[in-house]
């Protein structure tokens, strides 16, 4: 056997000693040194993420089971990105007497759910996409419902864990038709065997295939879990859940489409622009009247899964950098808003939009992010999600999808007023007789919204990450 | 570096240099600093911009620059600037450092008011230099959204309401813009964004053209209040602050003509001269339909409002009509409404912020207590029904004799037909005149109220100024913006 071969998959081995070396610290480090513990996983992903910050060239190993391709190793680097600050926003929480306990059981989950979506990433057979996928859902449940004592928290954790396992179940049950059409579970070999061979077998196929992973994006009408596991699950999971499962989700939905189907991408498209559309609409009109702001954040999410589909329906590798270009705006906007959220949930537990009334005059620094935030995720300039939004409409555009692109247009416009809502809240609101009291947040979250910030502010009028991003796509396509 | 770009540069660092203000003495220190050098840098452009032309520099654009910025996509940062852009510039600086004045005291929070107030014009300054199709949105894009806050912390009546009602419609006319960037992008063949290279190289199918002229025109529209899309401009405007009244009626009203003169009917001739009956139709409602709902109204804002709906529909109304002396005339309407307007707004704000009523029932006598503000508001309104001597009546008379070129009976029903918004202009105004400033005292509480301070003079003063100066000399600006709309006359002449 030839050895070099783990050398492609060094990513993922480096996510793997990070995870050793935090479980051997939490079962061998003692009561006292324990404290240490959020830091020492920050620091070490940290290392991680510059270590694998120069893209993989395009490669296979393992026979074919794993691919990967710079394009794939971006967006490795950019969920690292994302969990990285999700991290940050931690290190507080972790301290709290609820989950003080259970600390090392965090980080450890939460870098098996980025292992498994790492392998979902780049896989080139099934069988290890389908590990990956479960990899990334199972422990998923166990981190959402990681608050014992709280009971909305478990009940997220077993709505979550139910949908992942009947999502999973609809997507075998594709596999295995897929298998039966082609007889092989390979992407390229099933790809192959389908060209010439349209049948219904394959439409149902991909409508399960679809279903799977609409689950897991949380695309309407596969979202019902949302916004209630949202809710119920600490700030701190929520936001991993948010950004970094559903854009790991997205690419890898993006590869399957690209990679099996890709000779006849009209059978998918049209599934595709129903359920973009559904999505959207959906997702904005139920945001609009969420009081609870991790609800609505919930429902903005599934809209925002929208547009990130209208880069996987175009179907060229301009969709694909797009798509990751918006991921990664959408990782430093969402962040933001729940770095912000947590922040206010920890100092005086309250999460509802009027309990933000007249929030900048209390707390200005934090009114402002999040209003950054809100903005960057409506898409106004010259914030990043201008850009995004822009890349990704142009994108579909050029692959033809006008009407499409001027539905998602229009709900833009609902969303604006939903988030507007929140910006009102804090701006032109007078205070109420609770308002929010002045705090200081903890340095971590203080510098993983700075970081946020500054990818709002900065993602956008630099022109090199997506100019970047299209070569590395242009390359892997 | 262009200066060119200083016109954006400016702005930003006003802004920054506000962040850093402790006290309301440097705040109004960086903001008349910045707004004065914005003016020389206006007046200064202006003069190289003659010069150059007078040295024979023939181009369609001038002090052109070009950096790539998003490659793939072959998004330029691009600059440049025709005659009608260069008007506009000196608009735009003139209102903003008048507005300046006009909010020298606002309260609550100067500094906000004046970092949201300086990125709006960060916006407008940026459009009207931008040549590149996606910078030119990503401006106008940046123009609108601080309307939400300006209006919503700051203003006054159903602002909640008004604030949200101006930022969604604008929004919905950028939605349709965008699709139209878009679809000129991909079909005009060149994968260009640059609006002149588009327009001279560029060529997009007649089928396409019909899809993509009414979603820019219209786009455009919305901000220029053609109806039925005008109905965020009375209440947008009677909530809003008296600075970003002025701002909003004065400049960014402009930007929807301007846009719809630059991108909709510059690079889609055809599509223009073949639908332009459909939005002249449009247009020519809103120009009546202002100036009779202006009549009914009793609260001054939102009078001023109406006759905007009214006036910036002349403005998209000449352009329709395709010929340079009509267009001409477009351009120097948006010049002359943009300053009287903004005189107007400037003046109720002063009066509001004394006798605290905007209800023109509760109000008489003026003339007698504040003799200047109500000089100033007679000469505003005499500009605004076209009195000889001021800019109203230049530009009015400029669109309707080019209208009248046109010799079909259609053209020349509906150049009648706005012809009367000019009667029912003076109806209201003189209404108004006569109740507010010669009618008996209404409030004997109104008798102990003082006149302008000097910062609200300075800020009417140069108005009127300006007004003046256009409505007495207008050859040379009227021959600057014929040059720039030459080019574009021509290409409707080959598309005819």
């Amino acid at each position: 056997m030839d050895y070099s071969q783990f050398l492609i998959m060094r990513g993922e081995i480096s996510l793997l000693l990070v995870f050793l070396l935090i479980f051997l610290f939490d079962t061998f480090g003692g009561k006292k040194s324990l404290k240490g513990l959020s830091i020492t996983a920050c620091v070490l992903f940290a290392l991680h993420t510059v270590w694998n910050i120069i893209p993989v060239d395009s490669a296979t190993a393992f026979g074919g089971m794993y691919q990967t391709s710079p394009i794939a190793s971006m967006v490795k680097t950019v969920l690292n990105i994302g969990t990285l600050i999700v991290l940050l926003q931690s290190i507080s929480w972790s301290d709290t007497p609820d989950v003080k306990l259970r600390r090392g059981e965090f980080y450890e989950l939460l870098l098996v759910t980025l292992f498994g979506m790492y392998l979902m990433v780049s896989s080139g057979h099934f069988l290890l996409f389908f590990i990956g996928l479960e990899t990334a859902s199972l422990p998923m449940a166990a981190l959402i419902a990681i608050n014992k004592k709280d009971t909305e928290s478990y009940e997220a954790g077993a709505k979550y864990l139910f949908t992942a396992v009947f999502s999973s179940a609809v997507f075998l049950l594709g596999l295995s038709f897929l298998y039966g059409v082609s007889g092989s579970l390979y992407f390229g070999d099933i790809a192959v065997a389908i060209a010439s061979n349209h049948t219904p077998l394959l439409i149902a196929t991909l409508v399960f295939v679809l279903a799977g992973m609409g689950f897991k994006l949380s695309l309407v009408p596969f979202h019902l879990w949302t916004a209630d596991v949202y809710q119920g699950a600490p700030t701190q999971v929520t936001s991993y859940l948010s950004v970094i499962s559903k854009g790991a989700a997205a690419f890898a939905l993006m590869l399957i489409l690209y990679k099996v189907f890709f000779l006849d991408p009209v059978i998918w498209q049209g599934i595709m622009w129903a359920l973009i559309v559904l999505t959207i609409t959906v997702g904005n009109l139920f945001a609009i009247r969420q009081k609870n702001l991790k609800r609505f954040l919930a429902f903005s999410s599934i809209s925002q899964a929208g547009y990130i589909m209208l880069g996987i329906i175009a179907g060229s590798a301009q969709g694909m950098a797009a798509l990751v270009y918006y991921v990664l705006v959408y990782i430093f906007s969402n962040l933001a808003a729940f770095g912000v959220i947590s922040s206010v949930e920890r100092s005086s537990g309250k999460v509802g939009m009027d309990d933000y009334n007249g929030l900048y005059k209390t707390n200005p620094k934090l009114s402002v992010v999040m209003m950054l935030a809100m903005f960057s995720l409506a898409g106004i300039p010259p914030f990043a999600g201008f850009f995004s939004k822009f890349f990704i409409f142009a994108s579909a555009i050029h692959s033809g999808f006008y009407i499409l692109v001027l539905i998602a247009l229009l709900n833009t416009i609902i969303s604006l007023y939903y988030y507007l809502l929140v910006v009102k809240a804090m701006f032109i609101n007078n205070e109420n007789d609770c308002a929010i009291a002045p705090f200081r947040s903890d340095n971590a979250s203080r510098v993983s919204l700075i970081v946020c910030v500054a990818g709002i502010l900065l993602l956008g009028i630099v022109s090199c990450v997506y100019t970047y991003f299209t070569d590395l796509s242009l390359i892997g396509a | 570096m262009n200066f060119l770009s200083l016109f954006v540069l400016i702005p930003l660092l006003m802004m920054l240099g506000l962040w850093i203000a402790r006290d309301m003495k440097q705040i109004r220190t960086v903001a008349v600093i910045g707004s004065t050098i914005l003016l020389a840098l206006s007046v200064y452009t202006l003069v190289e911009f003659l010069a150059e032309r007078a040295a024979g520099n023939t181009a369609t654009m001038l002090f052109t620059d070009s950096r790539m910025w998003y490659a793939p996509l072959n998004i330029h940062y691009a600059v440049g600037v025709d005659g009608v852009s260069v008007a506009m510039l000196l608009l735009s600086s003139i209102i903003v450092f008048a507005g300046v004045f006009a909010s020298w005291k606002i309260n609550p929070l100067p500094k906000e008011y004046f970092l949201w107030f300086m990125l709006l014009s960060t916006g407008v300054f940026g459009f009207f230099i931008s040549v590149d199709l996606f910078t030119m949105f990503m401006f106008y894009e940046v123009a609108l959204i601080p309307m939400y806050l300006l209006i919503g912390v700051w203003g006054s009546g159903r602002k909640n309401y008004s604030a949200m009602k101006l930022t969604l419609m604008l929004m919905g006319g950028s939605a349709l813009l965008m699709i139209g960037i878009l679809g000129i992008y991909y079909q005009s063949g060149l994968h260009s964004m640059n609006v002149v290279e588009i327009a001279e190289h560029g060529n997009i199918p007649m089928n396409w053209q019909y899809f993509l002229f009414p979603m820019t025109f219209v786009g455009f529209g919305v901000l220029g209040a053609m109806f039925p899309f005008h109905t965020w401009s009375p209440d947008g405007h009677a909530s809003a602050p008296t600075a970003v009244s002025m701002l909003h009626a004065g400049v960014l009203m402009k930007l929807g003509g301007y846009g719809c003169f630059r991108v909709a009917i510059y690079l889609m001739p055809q599509a223009a001269t073949e639908l332009a009956w459909i939005f002249l139709i449009l247009t020519g409602i809103s120009v009546v339909y202002g100036a009779f709902s202006a009549c009914v109204q009793t609260d001054l804002k939102y009078i001023n409002a109406y006759s905007s709906v009214s006036h910036c529909g002349l403005v998209l109304f000449a352009i329709l009509m395709l010929n340079t002396t009509a267009m001409t005339g477009a351009v120097m309407q948006m010049l002359s409404h943009g300053l009287m307007t903004a005189l107007f707004f400037a003046l109720i704000g002063m009066i509001y912020g004394r006798t605290h009523t905007r209800d023109i029932r509760e109000m008489g006598g003026l003339m007698q207590i504040m003799p200047f503000l109500s000089v100033c508001y007679v000469i505003a309104g005499l500009a605004s029904l076209g009195l000889p001597g001021l800019s109203g009546f230049v530009a009015e008379m400029t669109i309707f004799v080019g209208s009248f070129e046109h010799t079909d009976t259609f053209h020349r029903v509906f150049t009648i037909v706005a012809c009367t918004s000019i009667v029912i202009t003076a109806v209201y105004i003189l209404r108004v005149v006569g109740k507010l400033l010669f009618g008996a005292v209404q409030n004997e509480h109104h008798r102990e109220l003082t006149d302008a301070e000097w910062w609200e003079r300075l800020s009417a003063i140069t108005l009127i100024v300006c007004v003046a100066v256009i409505g007495c000399f207008p050859n040379w600006i009227s021959d600057l913006i014929r040059q720039g709309v030459e080019p574009i006359t021509n290409l409707l002449s080959q598309a005819l």
